[in-house]
Formats: structure tokens, sequence, C-alpha cells
């Protein structure tokens, strides 16, 4: 017998009787004050939150903040006069071991910890978002929503090859519980919250 | 490890000769704990969200066969590779020979307390595959040659002078360096390195979905993702129970996992992996190691709920003044506690004792596991299975014997005040272990039952 099939049986042998799911439509957040709630929570966890009106805020933003001769990559078509454009084509991830700041944009984000949630599709290769020294993420403030509970909802049966949902600058806290931004990933993180539409632009 | 030997008290009575490092340890621990009771005191529905999630673990344990083959069959079907390992052995040979498949001989892995258990660093450093832990905390203890003294925060019992000697040895910084930023982009140098040249990465598993086949794997330093992402192979290690029916249910856990942890909203990454990038290829193994047993113990199959986040040992007044090394087991704490004599009762007998009784643990365990009756309830099946030391069961009759007749209770009663009074360095010596670092109560007159008589 494989160790499959051993498994299996040994589970079956030993599950107790079922006991069924719980619902867990009663489970909700309350949207009210969405954008003030994310706002402060992502701001406590390390991250920092832009409200702009279109991208072209961003585009005259950046040179305050990062030295456009450093490599930035985008997956956005219009920021591509600031940065390279990658929108999935395959380059081998090593090679983007340099960046300095990586411009992507989020499906929506979540009030109640300061998540954005970003599949594979918006990320232009998986390591993007993780390899880069610092991350700007633009998100419509219109697609807010207040728990993960809606998060999940509004990602349904939504297919992806990689997701991730991205709360703030990768940071550790393993030496004497000193919180340090930047331990493997970005030692940085924006949000642009956009006020309008997002889909003209991409 | 000579370590193991040794059982939890006398481990204990290790960490405790430095005083001031035992403070620090359990102060540390506790603001932990705070932190954890701040985060959840702003979700008015925490308890609900508790209570739903331990039915959700109640329904995965009741329908696991089921789950487990929807796991395999959408992971398959996404372009995943399953593994099925019974133990640590086949596990280990398993990694290794798809290492081998791929010819690698360098490896990252990122935080797996499922290959701790299954001790898989020293079984390929025996085949000689060189792996780097890429957890910081797990890198620190690493270097150290300890193993992880908590499942959340591997290095909590060392102090930063400690890791900068550590980080001088082996990453070549100026002596006598402890600050934390310092030390952390020392890593972040050394390791991305490593990300850049493994071709093989090793993750462990939050969460699995049977609906999807996809699984959730959660850091907060991007370790799993800067592995998984740069490597050509992607191997992830997960226990059987780790499985959940739904996507939707990743709302449940991932509300309550970091926030019972360390008080964070939700971890800095939560990454869902589904299938494989281009080129890549992508493995689950699958690991039983006991855990079917201990589904068939009805008392104890709770324990499977855990989702490993560690609340139960910064609450614990054991843990936090024994530290995580006194428990000998990958796994401390209270909830390593009552999943160790599953694997082996005999060499675990001890761990059931390490513990107060309290309750503490099963209050802010976001699963509901009833973690302190267990513990109680191993007790008792560790005596009658014949595991407890030969001292306890001795002293354990005599009490048996002696609150059985009435006769013998008085007596004794009257024998132990005529003693304390008499001769009190008879209990007052290092010899009586009650009289560590306390002193004994002055013996009253008379007992009870003699002032009754005369005062009725």
């Amino acid at each position: 017998m494989s160790s499959r099939e051993k498994i299996l049986a040994s589970v079956k042998l030993n599950q107790p009787q079922t006991i069924d799911l719980p619902d867990i439509s009663f489970l909700k957040g309350d949207s009210t004050n969405a954008i003030e709630k994310f706002i402060t929570v992502l701001t406590t966890i390390g991250g920092k939150v832009v409200r702009i009106k279109n991208l072209d805020e961003i585009k005259s933003l950046l040179p305050q903040q990062f030295n456009l001769e450093s490599r930035i990559v985008t997956t956005i078509p219009e920021l591509s006069s600031i940065a390279e454009l990658n929108t999935g084509e395959y380059i081998d991830p090593h090679t983007l071991e340099d960046i300095e700041l990586t411009i992507i944009r989020a499906h929506f984000a979540v009030a109640e910890n300061g998540a954005v949630w970003i599949t594979e599709d918006l990320m232009g290769q998986r390591v993007l978002p993780f390899i880069c020294q610092h991350l700007a993420v633009i998100v419509e403030a219109a697609a807010l929503v207040p728990t993960m509970h809606e998060a999940y909802q509004k990602i349904g049966e939504g297919r992806y090859g990689f997701g991730s949902f991205i709360a703030g600058p990768s940071k550790t806290a393993d030496i004497e519980q000193s919180l340090v931004l930047g331990a493997h990933g970005p030692r940085s993180m924006t949000i642009f919250l956009l006020d309008g539409n997002l889909s003209k632009y991409i | 490890m000579n370590n193991e030997q040794k059982d939890h008290a006398a481990l204990a009575d290790i960490f405790n000769k430095d005083e001031a490092r035992v403070d620090w340890h359990d102060e540390t621990l506790w603001w932990i704990r705070a932190k954890r009771d701040k985060s959840v005191h702003q979700i008015p529905e925490w308890e609900a969200l508790r209570e739903t999630a331990s039915q959700i673990k109640n329904n995965v344990l009741s329908n696991l066969h089921t789950y487990l083959q929807q796991f395999e069959t959408n992971a398959q079907a996404n372009g995943i590779t399953v593994h099925w390992a019974s133990d640590a052995k086949e596990h280990n040979e398993i990694v290794h020979s798809l290492l081998k498949m791929h010819d690698v001989t360098r490896m990252v892995k990122s935080k797996s307390m499922l290959t701790e258990e299954l001790h898989l660093n020293e079984y390929l450093a025996d085949h000689g595959v060189d792996v780097i832990d890429s957890d910081l905390g797990e890198r620190i203890v690493q270097l150290a040659k300890e193993p992880p003294s908590h499942i959340v925060l591997p290095c909590i019992h060392k102090k930063k002078e400690e890791i900068g000697a550590l980080f001088h040895q082996y990453m070549g910084i100026a002596e006598g360096i402890s600050d934390p930023q310092f030390l952390t982009e020392t890593a972040r140098q050394h390791l991305r390195e490593t990300f850049l040249t493994r071709k093989a990465a090793l993750t462990g598993v939050n969460f699995a979905v049977a609906e999807t086949g996809e699984f959730v794997v959660c850091t907060n330093e991007g370790n799993a993702d800067m592995g998984a992402h740069l490597a050509d192979v992607h191997i992830a290690s997960m226990g059987i129970e780790k499985i959940i029916p739904k996507r939707e249910h990743l709302g449940v856990f991932l509300r309550l996992l970091t926030r019972s942890a360390t008080g964070q909203p939700i971890t800095t990454y939560s990454s869902h992996f589904s299938k494989p990038r281009n080129g890549e290829k992508m493995h689950i193994i699958i690991v039983d190691n006991g855990r079917t047993v201990q589904l068939g113990r009805e008392e104890f199959r709770n324990s499977l709920k855990c989702i490993r986040c560690g609340a139960c040992m910064n609450t614990c007044p054991v843990y936090r003044r024994s530290g995580g090394h006194s428990y000998h087991n990958a796994i401390s704490g209270p909830i390593g506690a009552i999943l160790a004599p599953n694997l082996d009762m005999e060499k675990y007998a001890d761990l059931p004792f390490a513990s107060t009784l309290c309750g503490s643990c099963s209050n802010v365990c976001p699963v509901k596991i009833d973690i302190h009756d267990q513990l109680y309830k191993w007790r008792q099946v560790i005596v009658q299975k014949g595991y407890a030391p030969t001292a306890k069961k001795l002293s354990m009759q005599a009490m048996a014997k002696t609150l059985a007749s009435p006769t013998a209770y008085h007596l004794a009663g009257k024998a132990g005040r005529w003693v304390m009074k008499i001769a009190p360095f008879a209990l007052n010596n290092k010899l009586n272990p009650w009289y560590k670092n306390r002193d004994m109560p002055k013996p009253p007159d008379e007992s009870f039952g003699e002032w009754y008589k005369k005062n009725r």
C-alpha cells in the first residue's frame, strides 16, 4: 500500500463523525470611515498613504522621494515615461535584483488591516513586489472593503496563479522585539489612493 | 543534543540560573501577549470569530479524508505535484530525491515548524545538501546551532549582544555591535545573495484550501516569497491538518492568526500559491507523522486544530519562565506539551506536567483548543501507562493511601506539624523542591479537626 493510501485509510478510520460547517455569512464589517481606518492602520504598520486625483500627481511626486536615474519598474503603461514597463513579458527574475522602486496596482484594499490584494497579472513578475527596495501600489479609494470577509467575497472564485495580500513594508522584530523595516523585501511601502477611476490608465 | 536526556524541570533549572534573563524573557513575552489583547479588543466580534474558526476546524477534522483528496485533485489540476509522506524519513527522502532530480545541493528554506519536527536540516546536511534558513530568527538560531525556542519568535531567548557576536563570527561584522537595525541590514545583504543563488526553495504552509488546491504562506519578512519566486523548484511541506475547506474561510483564519500571534492586524505578506510560474516546478509534500494517530485519540484530536500562532506560549507562566528549549521538542509551550506525547509518550512524559493548569492558554487560543484540559488528561494517560517518573509514582501512591485512611491522614498531619516545628531544617533545605525561591509556612498549632473538636 502506498503512503497516500495508508494515510488516507488511517484518516478515514480515525476521523470523527461529520460535523457541519458553520455559516459565516454573519461575519461582516462596517464600511463607515473605511478610508480613515485604512490610512490609520497602514500608517501604524509602517506604510505611507498618499491621496491622489490622477496619475500625473505620481509623476510629479516621485522625483521628491526617488532618484529617477535608479531603476524603476512599473506594470502601468501610463507611467512608462518615468519607469521601465513590464506587463508580464518573461524576464529572468534574477535580473530584477537592482530595482529601486516598483509601481504596480492592486485590485482593492482592506480597511481593517491595511492590506492590498494583488494577483500575478498585476505584478508583471511574481518577484517584482518583493525584490524591489521600495514598493508603491495604486488602488482606487472606491475599491476599499472593511474586512477580510468582504475581501474574499470580492475575490470570489477568481482564478490566479499567484496572489498576495501585502500590508506595509517588509519587517522583522526577531532581534529583541525591536521593529526593523526592510527585512528581505521593500524597505517602504507607499499606497497611492486614487480618487477616481484607474481603468482609463491601463 | 544531550538536552534530550534531561526533563523539563532539569532544563528549566539551567534557564533559571540567570535570574535577570528569566525576568527579561518573561516580560518580553508578556508584552507580546498584551499587544495581542490590545489588537483583539478592537474586534467586537472576536469571540464569534474564534468560535467560527473552531467549528470550521471541527468540520475539517471530521471530513479530512474527503478534503485531502479534493485538495490533491485541485492542486494537481493547477500543475502542482503532490507527494505523501507517512513519517519524517519518507518526507526527508522525498525532499532529497527532488533536489537530486534537479541537481541541487544548496537550498533556501523559509519558516516551517514541520521540517523542524522532521529534522530535515540534519538529514540534508548528512546527505551533502546545504540548507540556509531565511527567516531572520531562524537564521540566528541556525548559526548558533540551536533549535528555535518559539514557533513564531525563534530566537526570543537571545540577547542582541549574543546575536552581534554570532554575526561577528559568521558574517564578518566588527566586534561588539548589537544595534538591531544594523544586524538586520547585515542579514538582509547576506541572505539576498542566498535568495539570488539558490535554485530550490522550501516553504511551510499555513493553510491549504481544498476547494481550490492553493496554499497560503504568511511571513512578515517576505522571505518565503523571495525564495520561492527566484527558485526553479518550490517545495512546500504541510501536515495533513493544514487543510481548510473553502477559500472564504481564509478570511476567518487570517483575521485571527496574526492578531493572536503578535497583535498585528495581518502579516505583511499572505501569499496564495496556486500554480507554478512559467518554467517553475512546484511540489507539495503532505505529511502524516503521527497526526492520524492523534486524530483517533478522541480526547486529544482537538490539538490538530492548531494554526501555530504561539499565543499559548506568550501567555504561559511556565513557558515564560522556563524558556522554549526546556520543552526539548520542536514545538514548545502548552501546545507542544499536548502534541509531543502523541509522538513519543515516554520521551515527552514530563511535558504535560510542565504547567500550572491555569487555563490561560485555552483562553487565548484562536481556534479554542482546550489545551489545559488536555494537559490534565495527558497526565492521567501517562501515569496509567506507567511513564511517570518513579519518584512521582511512589509519592502519588503514598498520597493515595494516606488520603484514603482517616487514621493515616490524622497521623501524617500531626507528624508533619511536629517535624516543621521541631526540625524545620528537615524541610527548609534544597532537597525540598517546594523550598526553592520561597519560605515554608509556619506550622499551625493544631489541625482544623482538632480545633473543631474543642470549639463546636
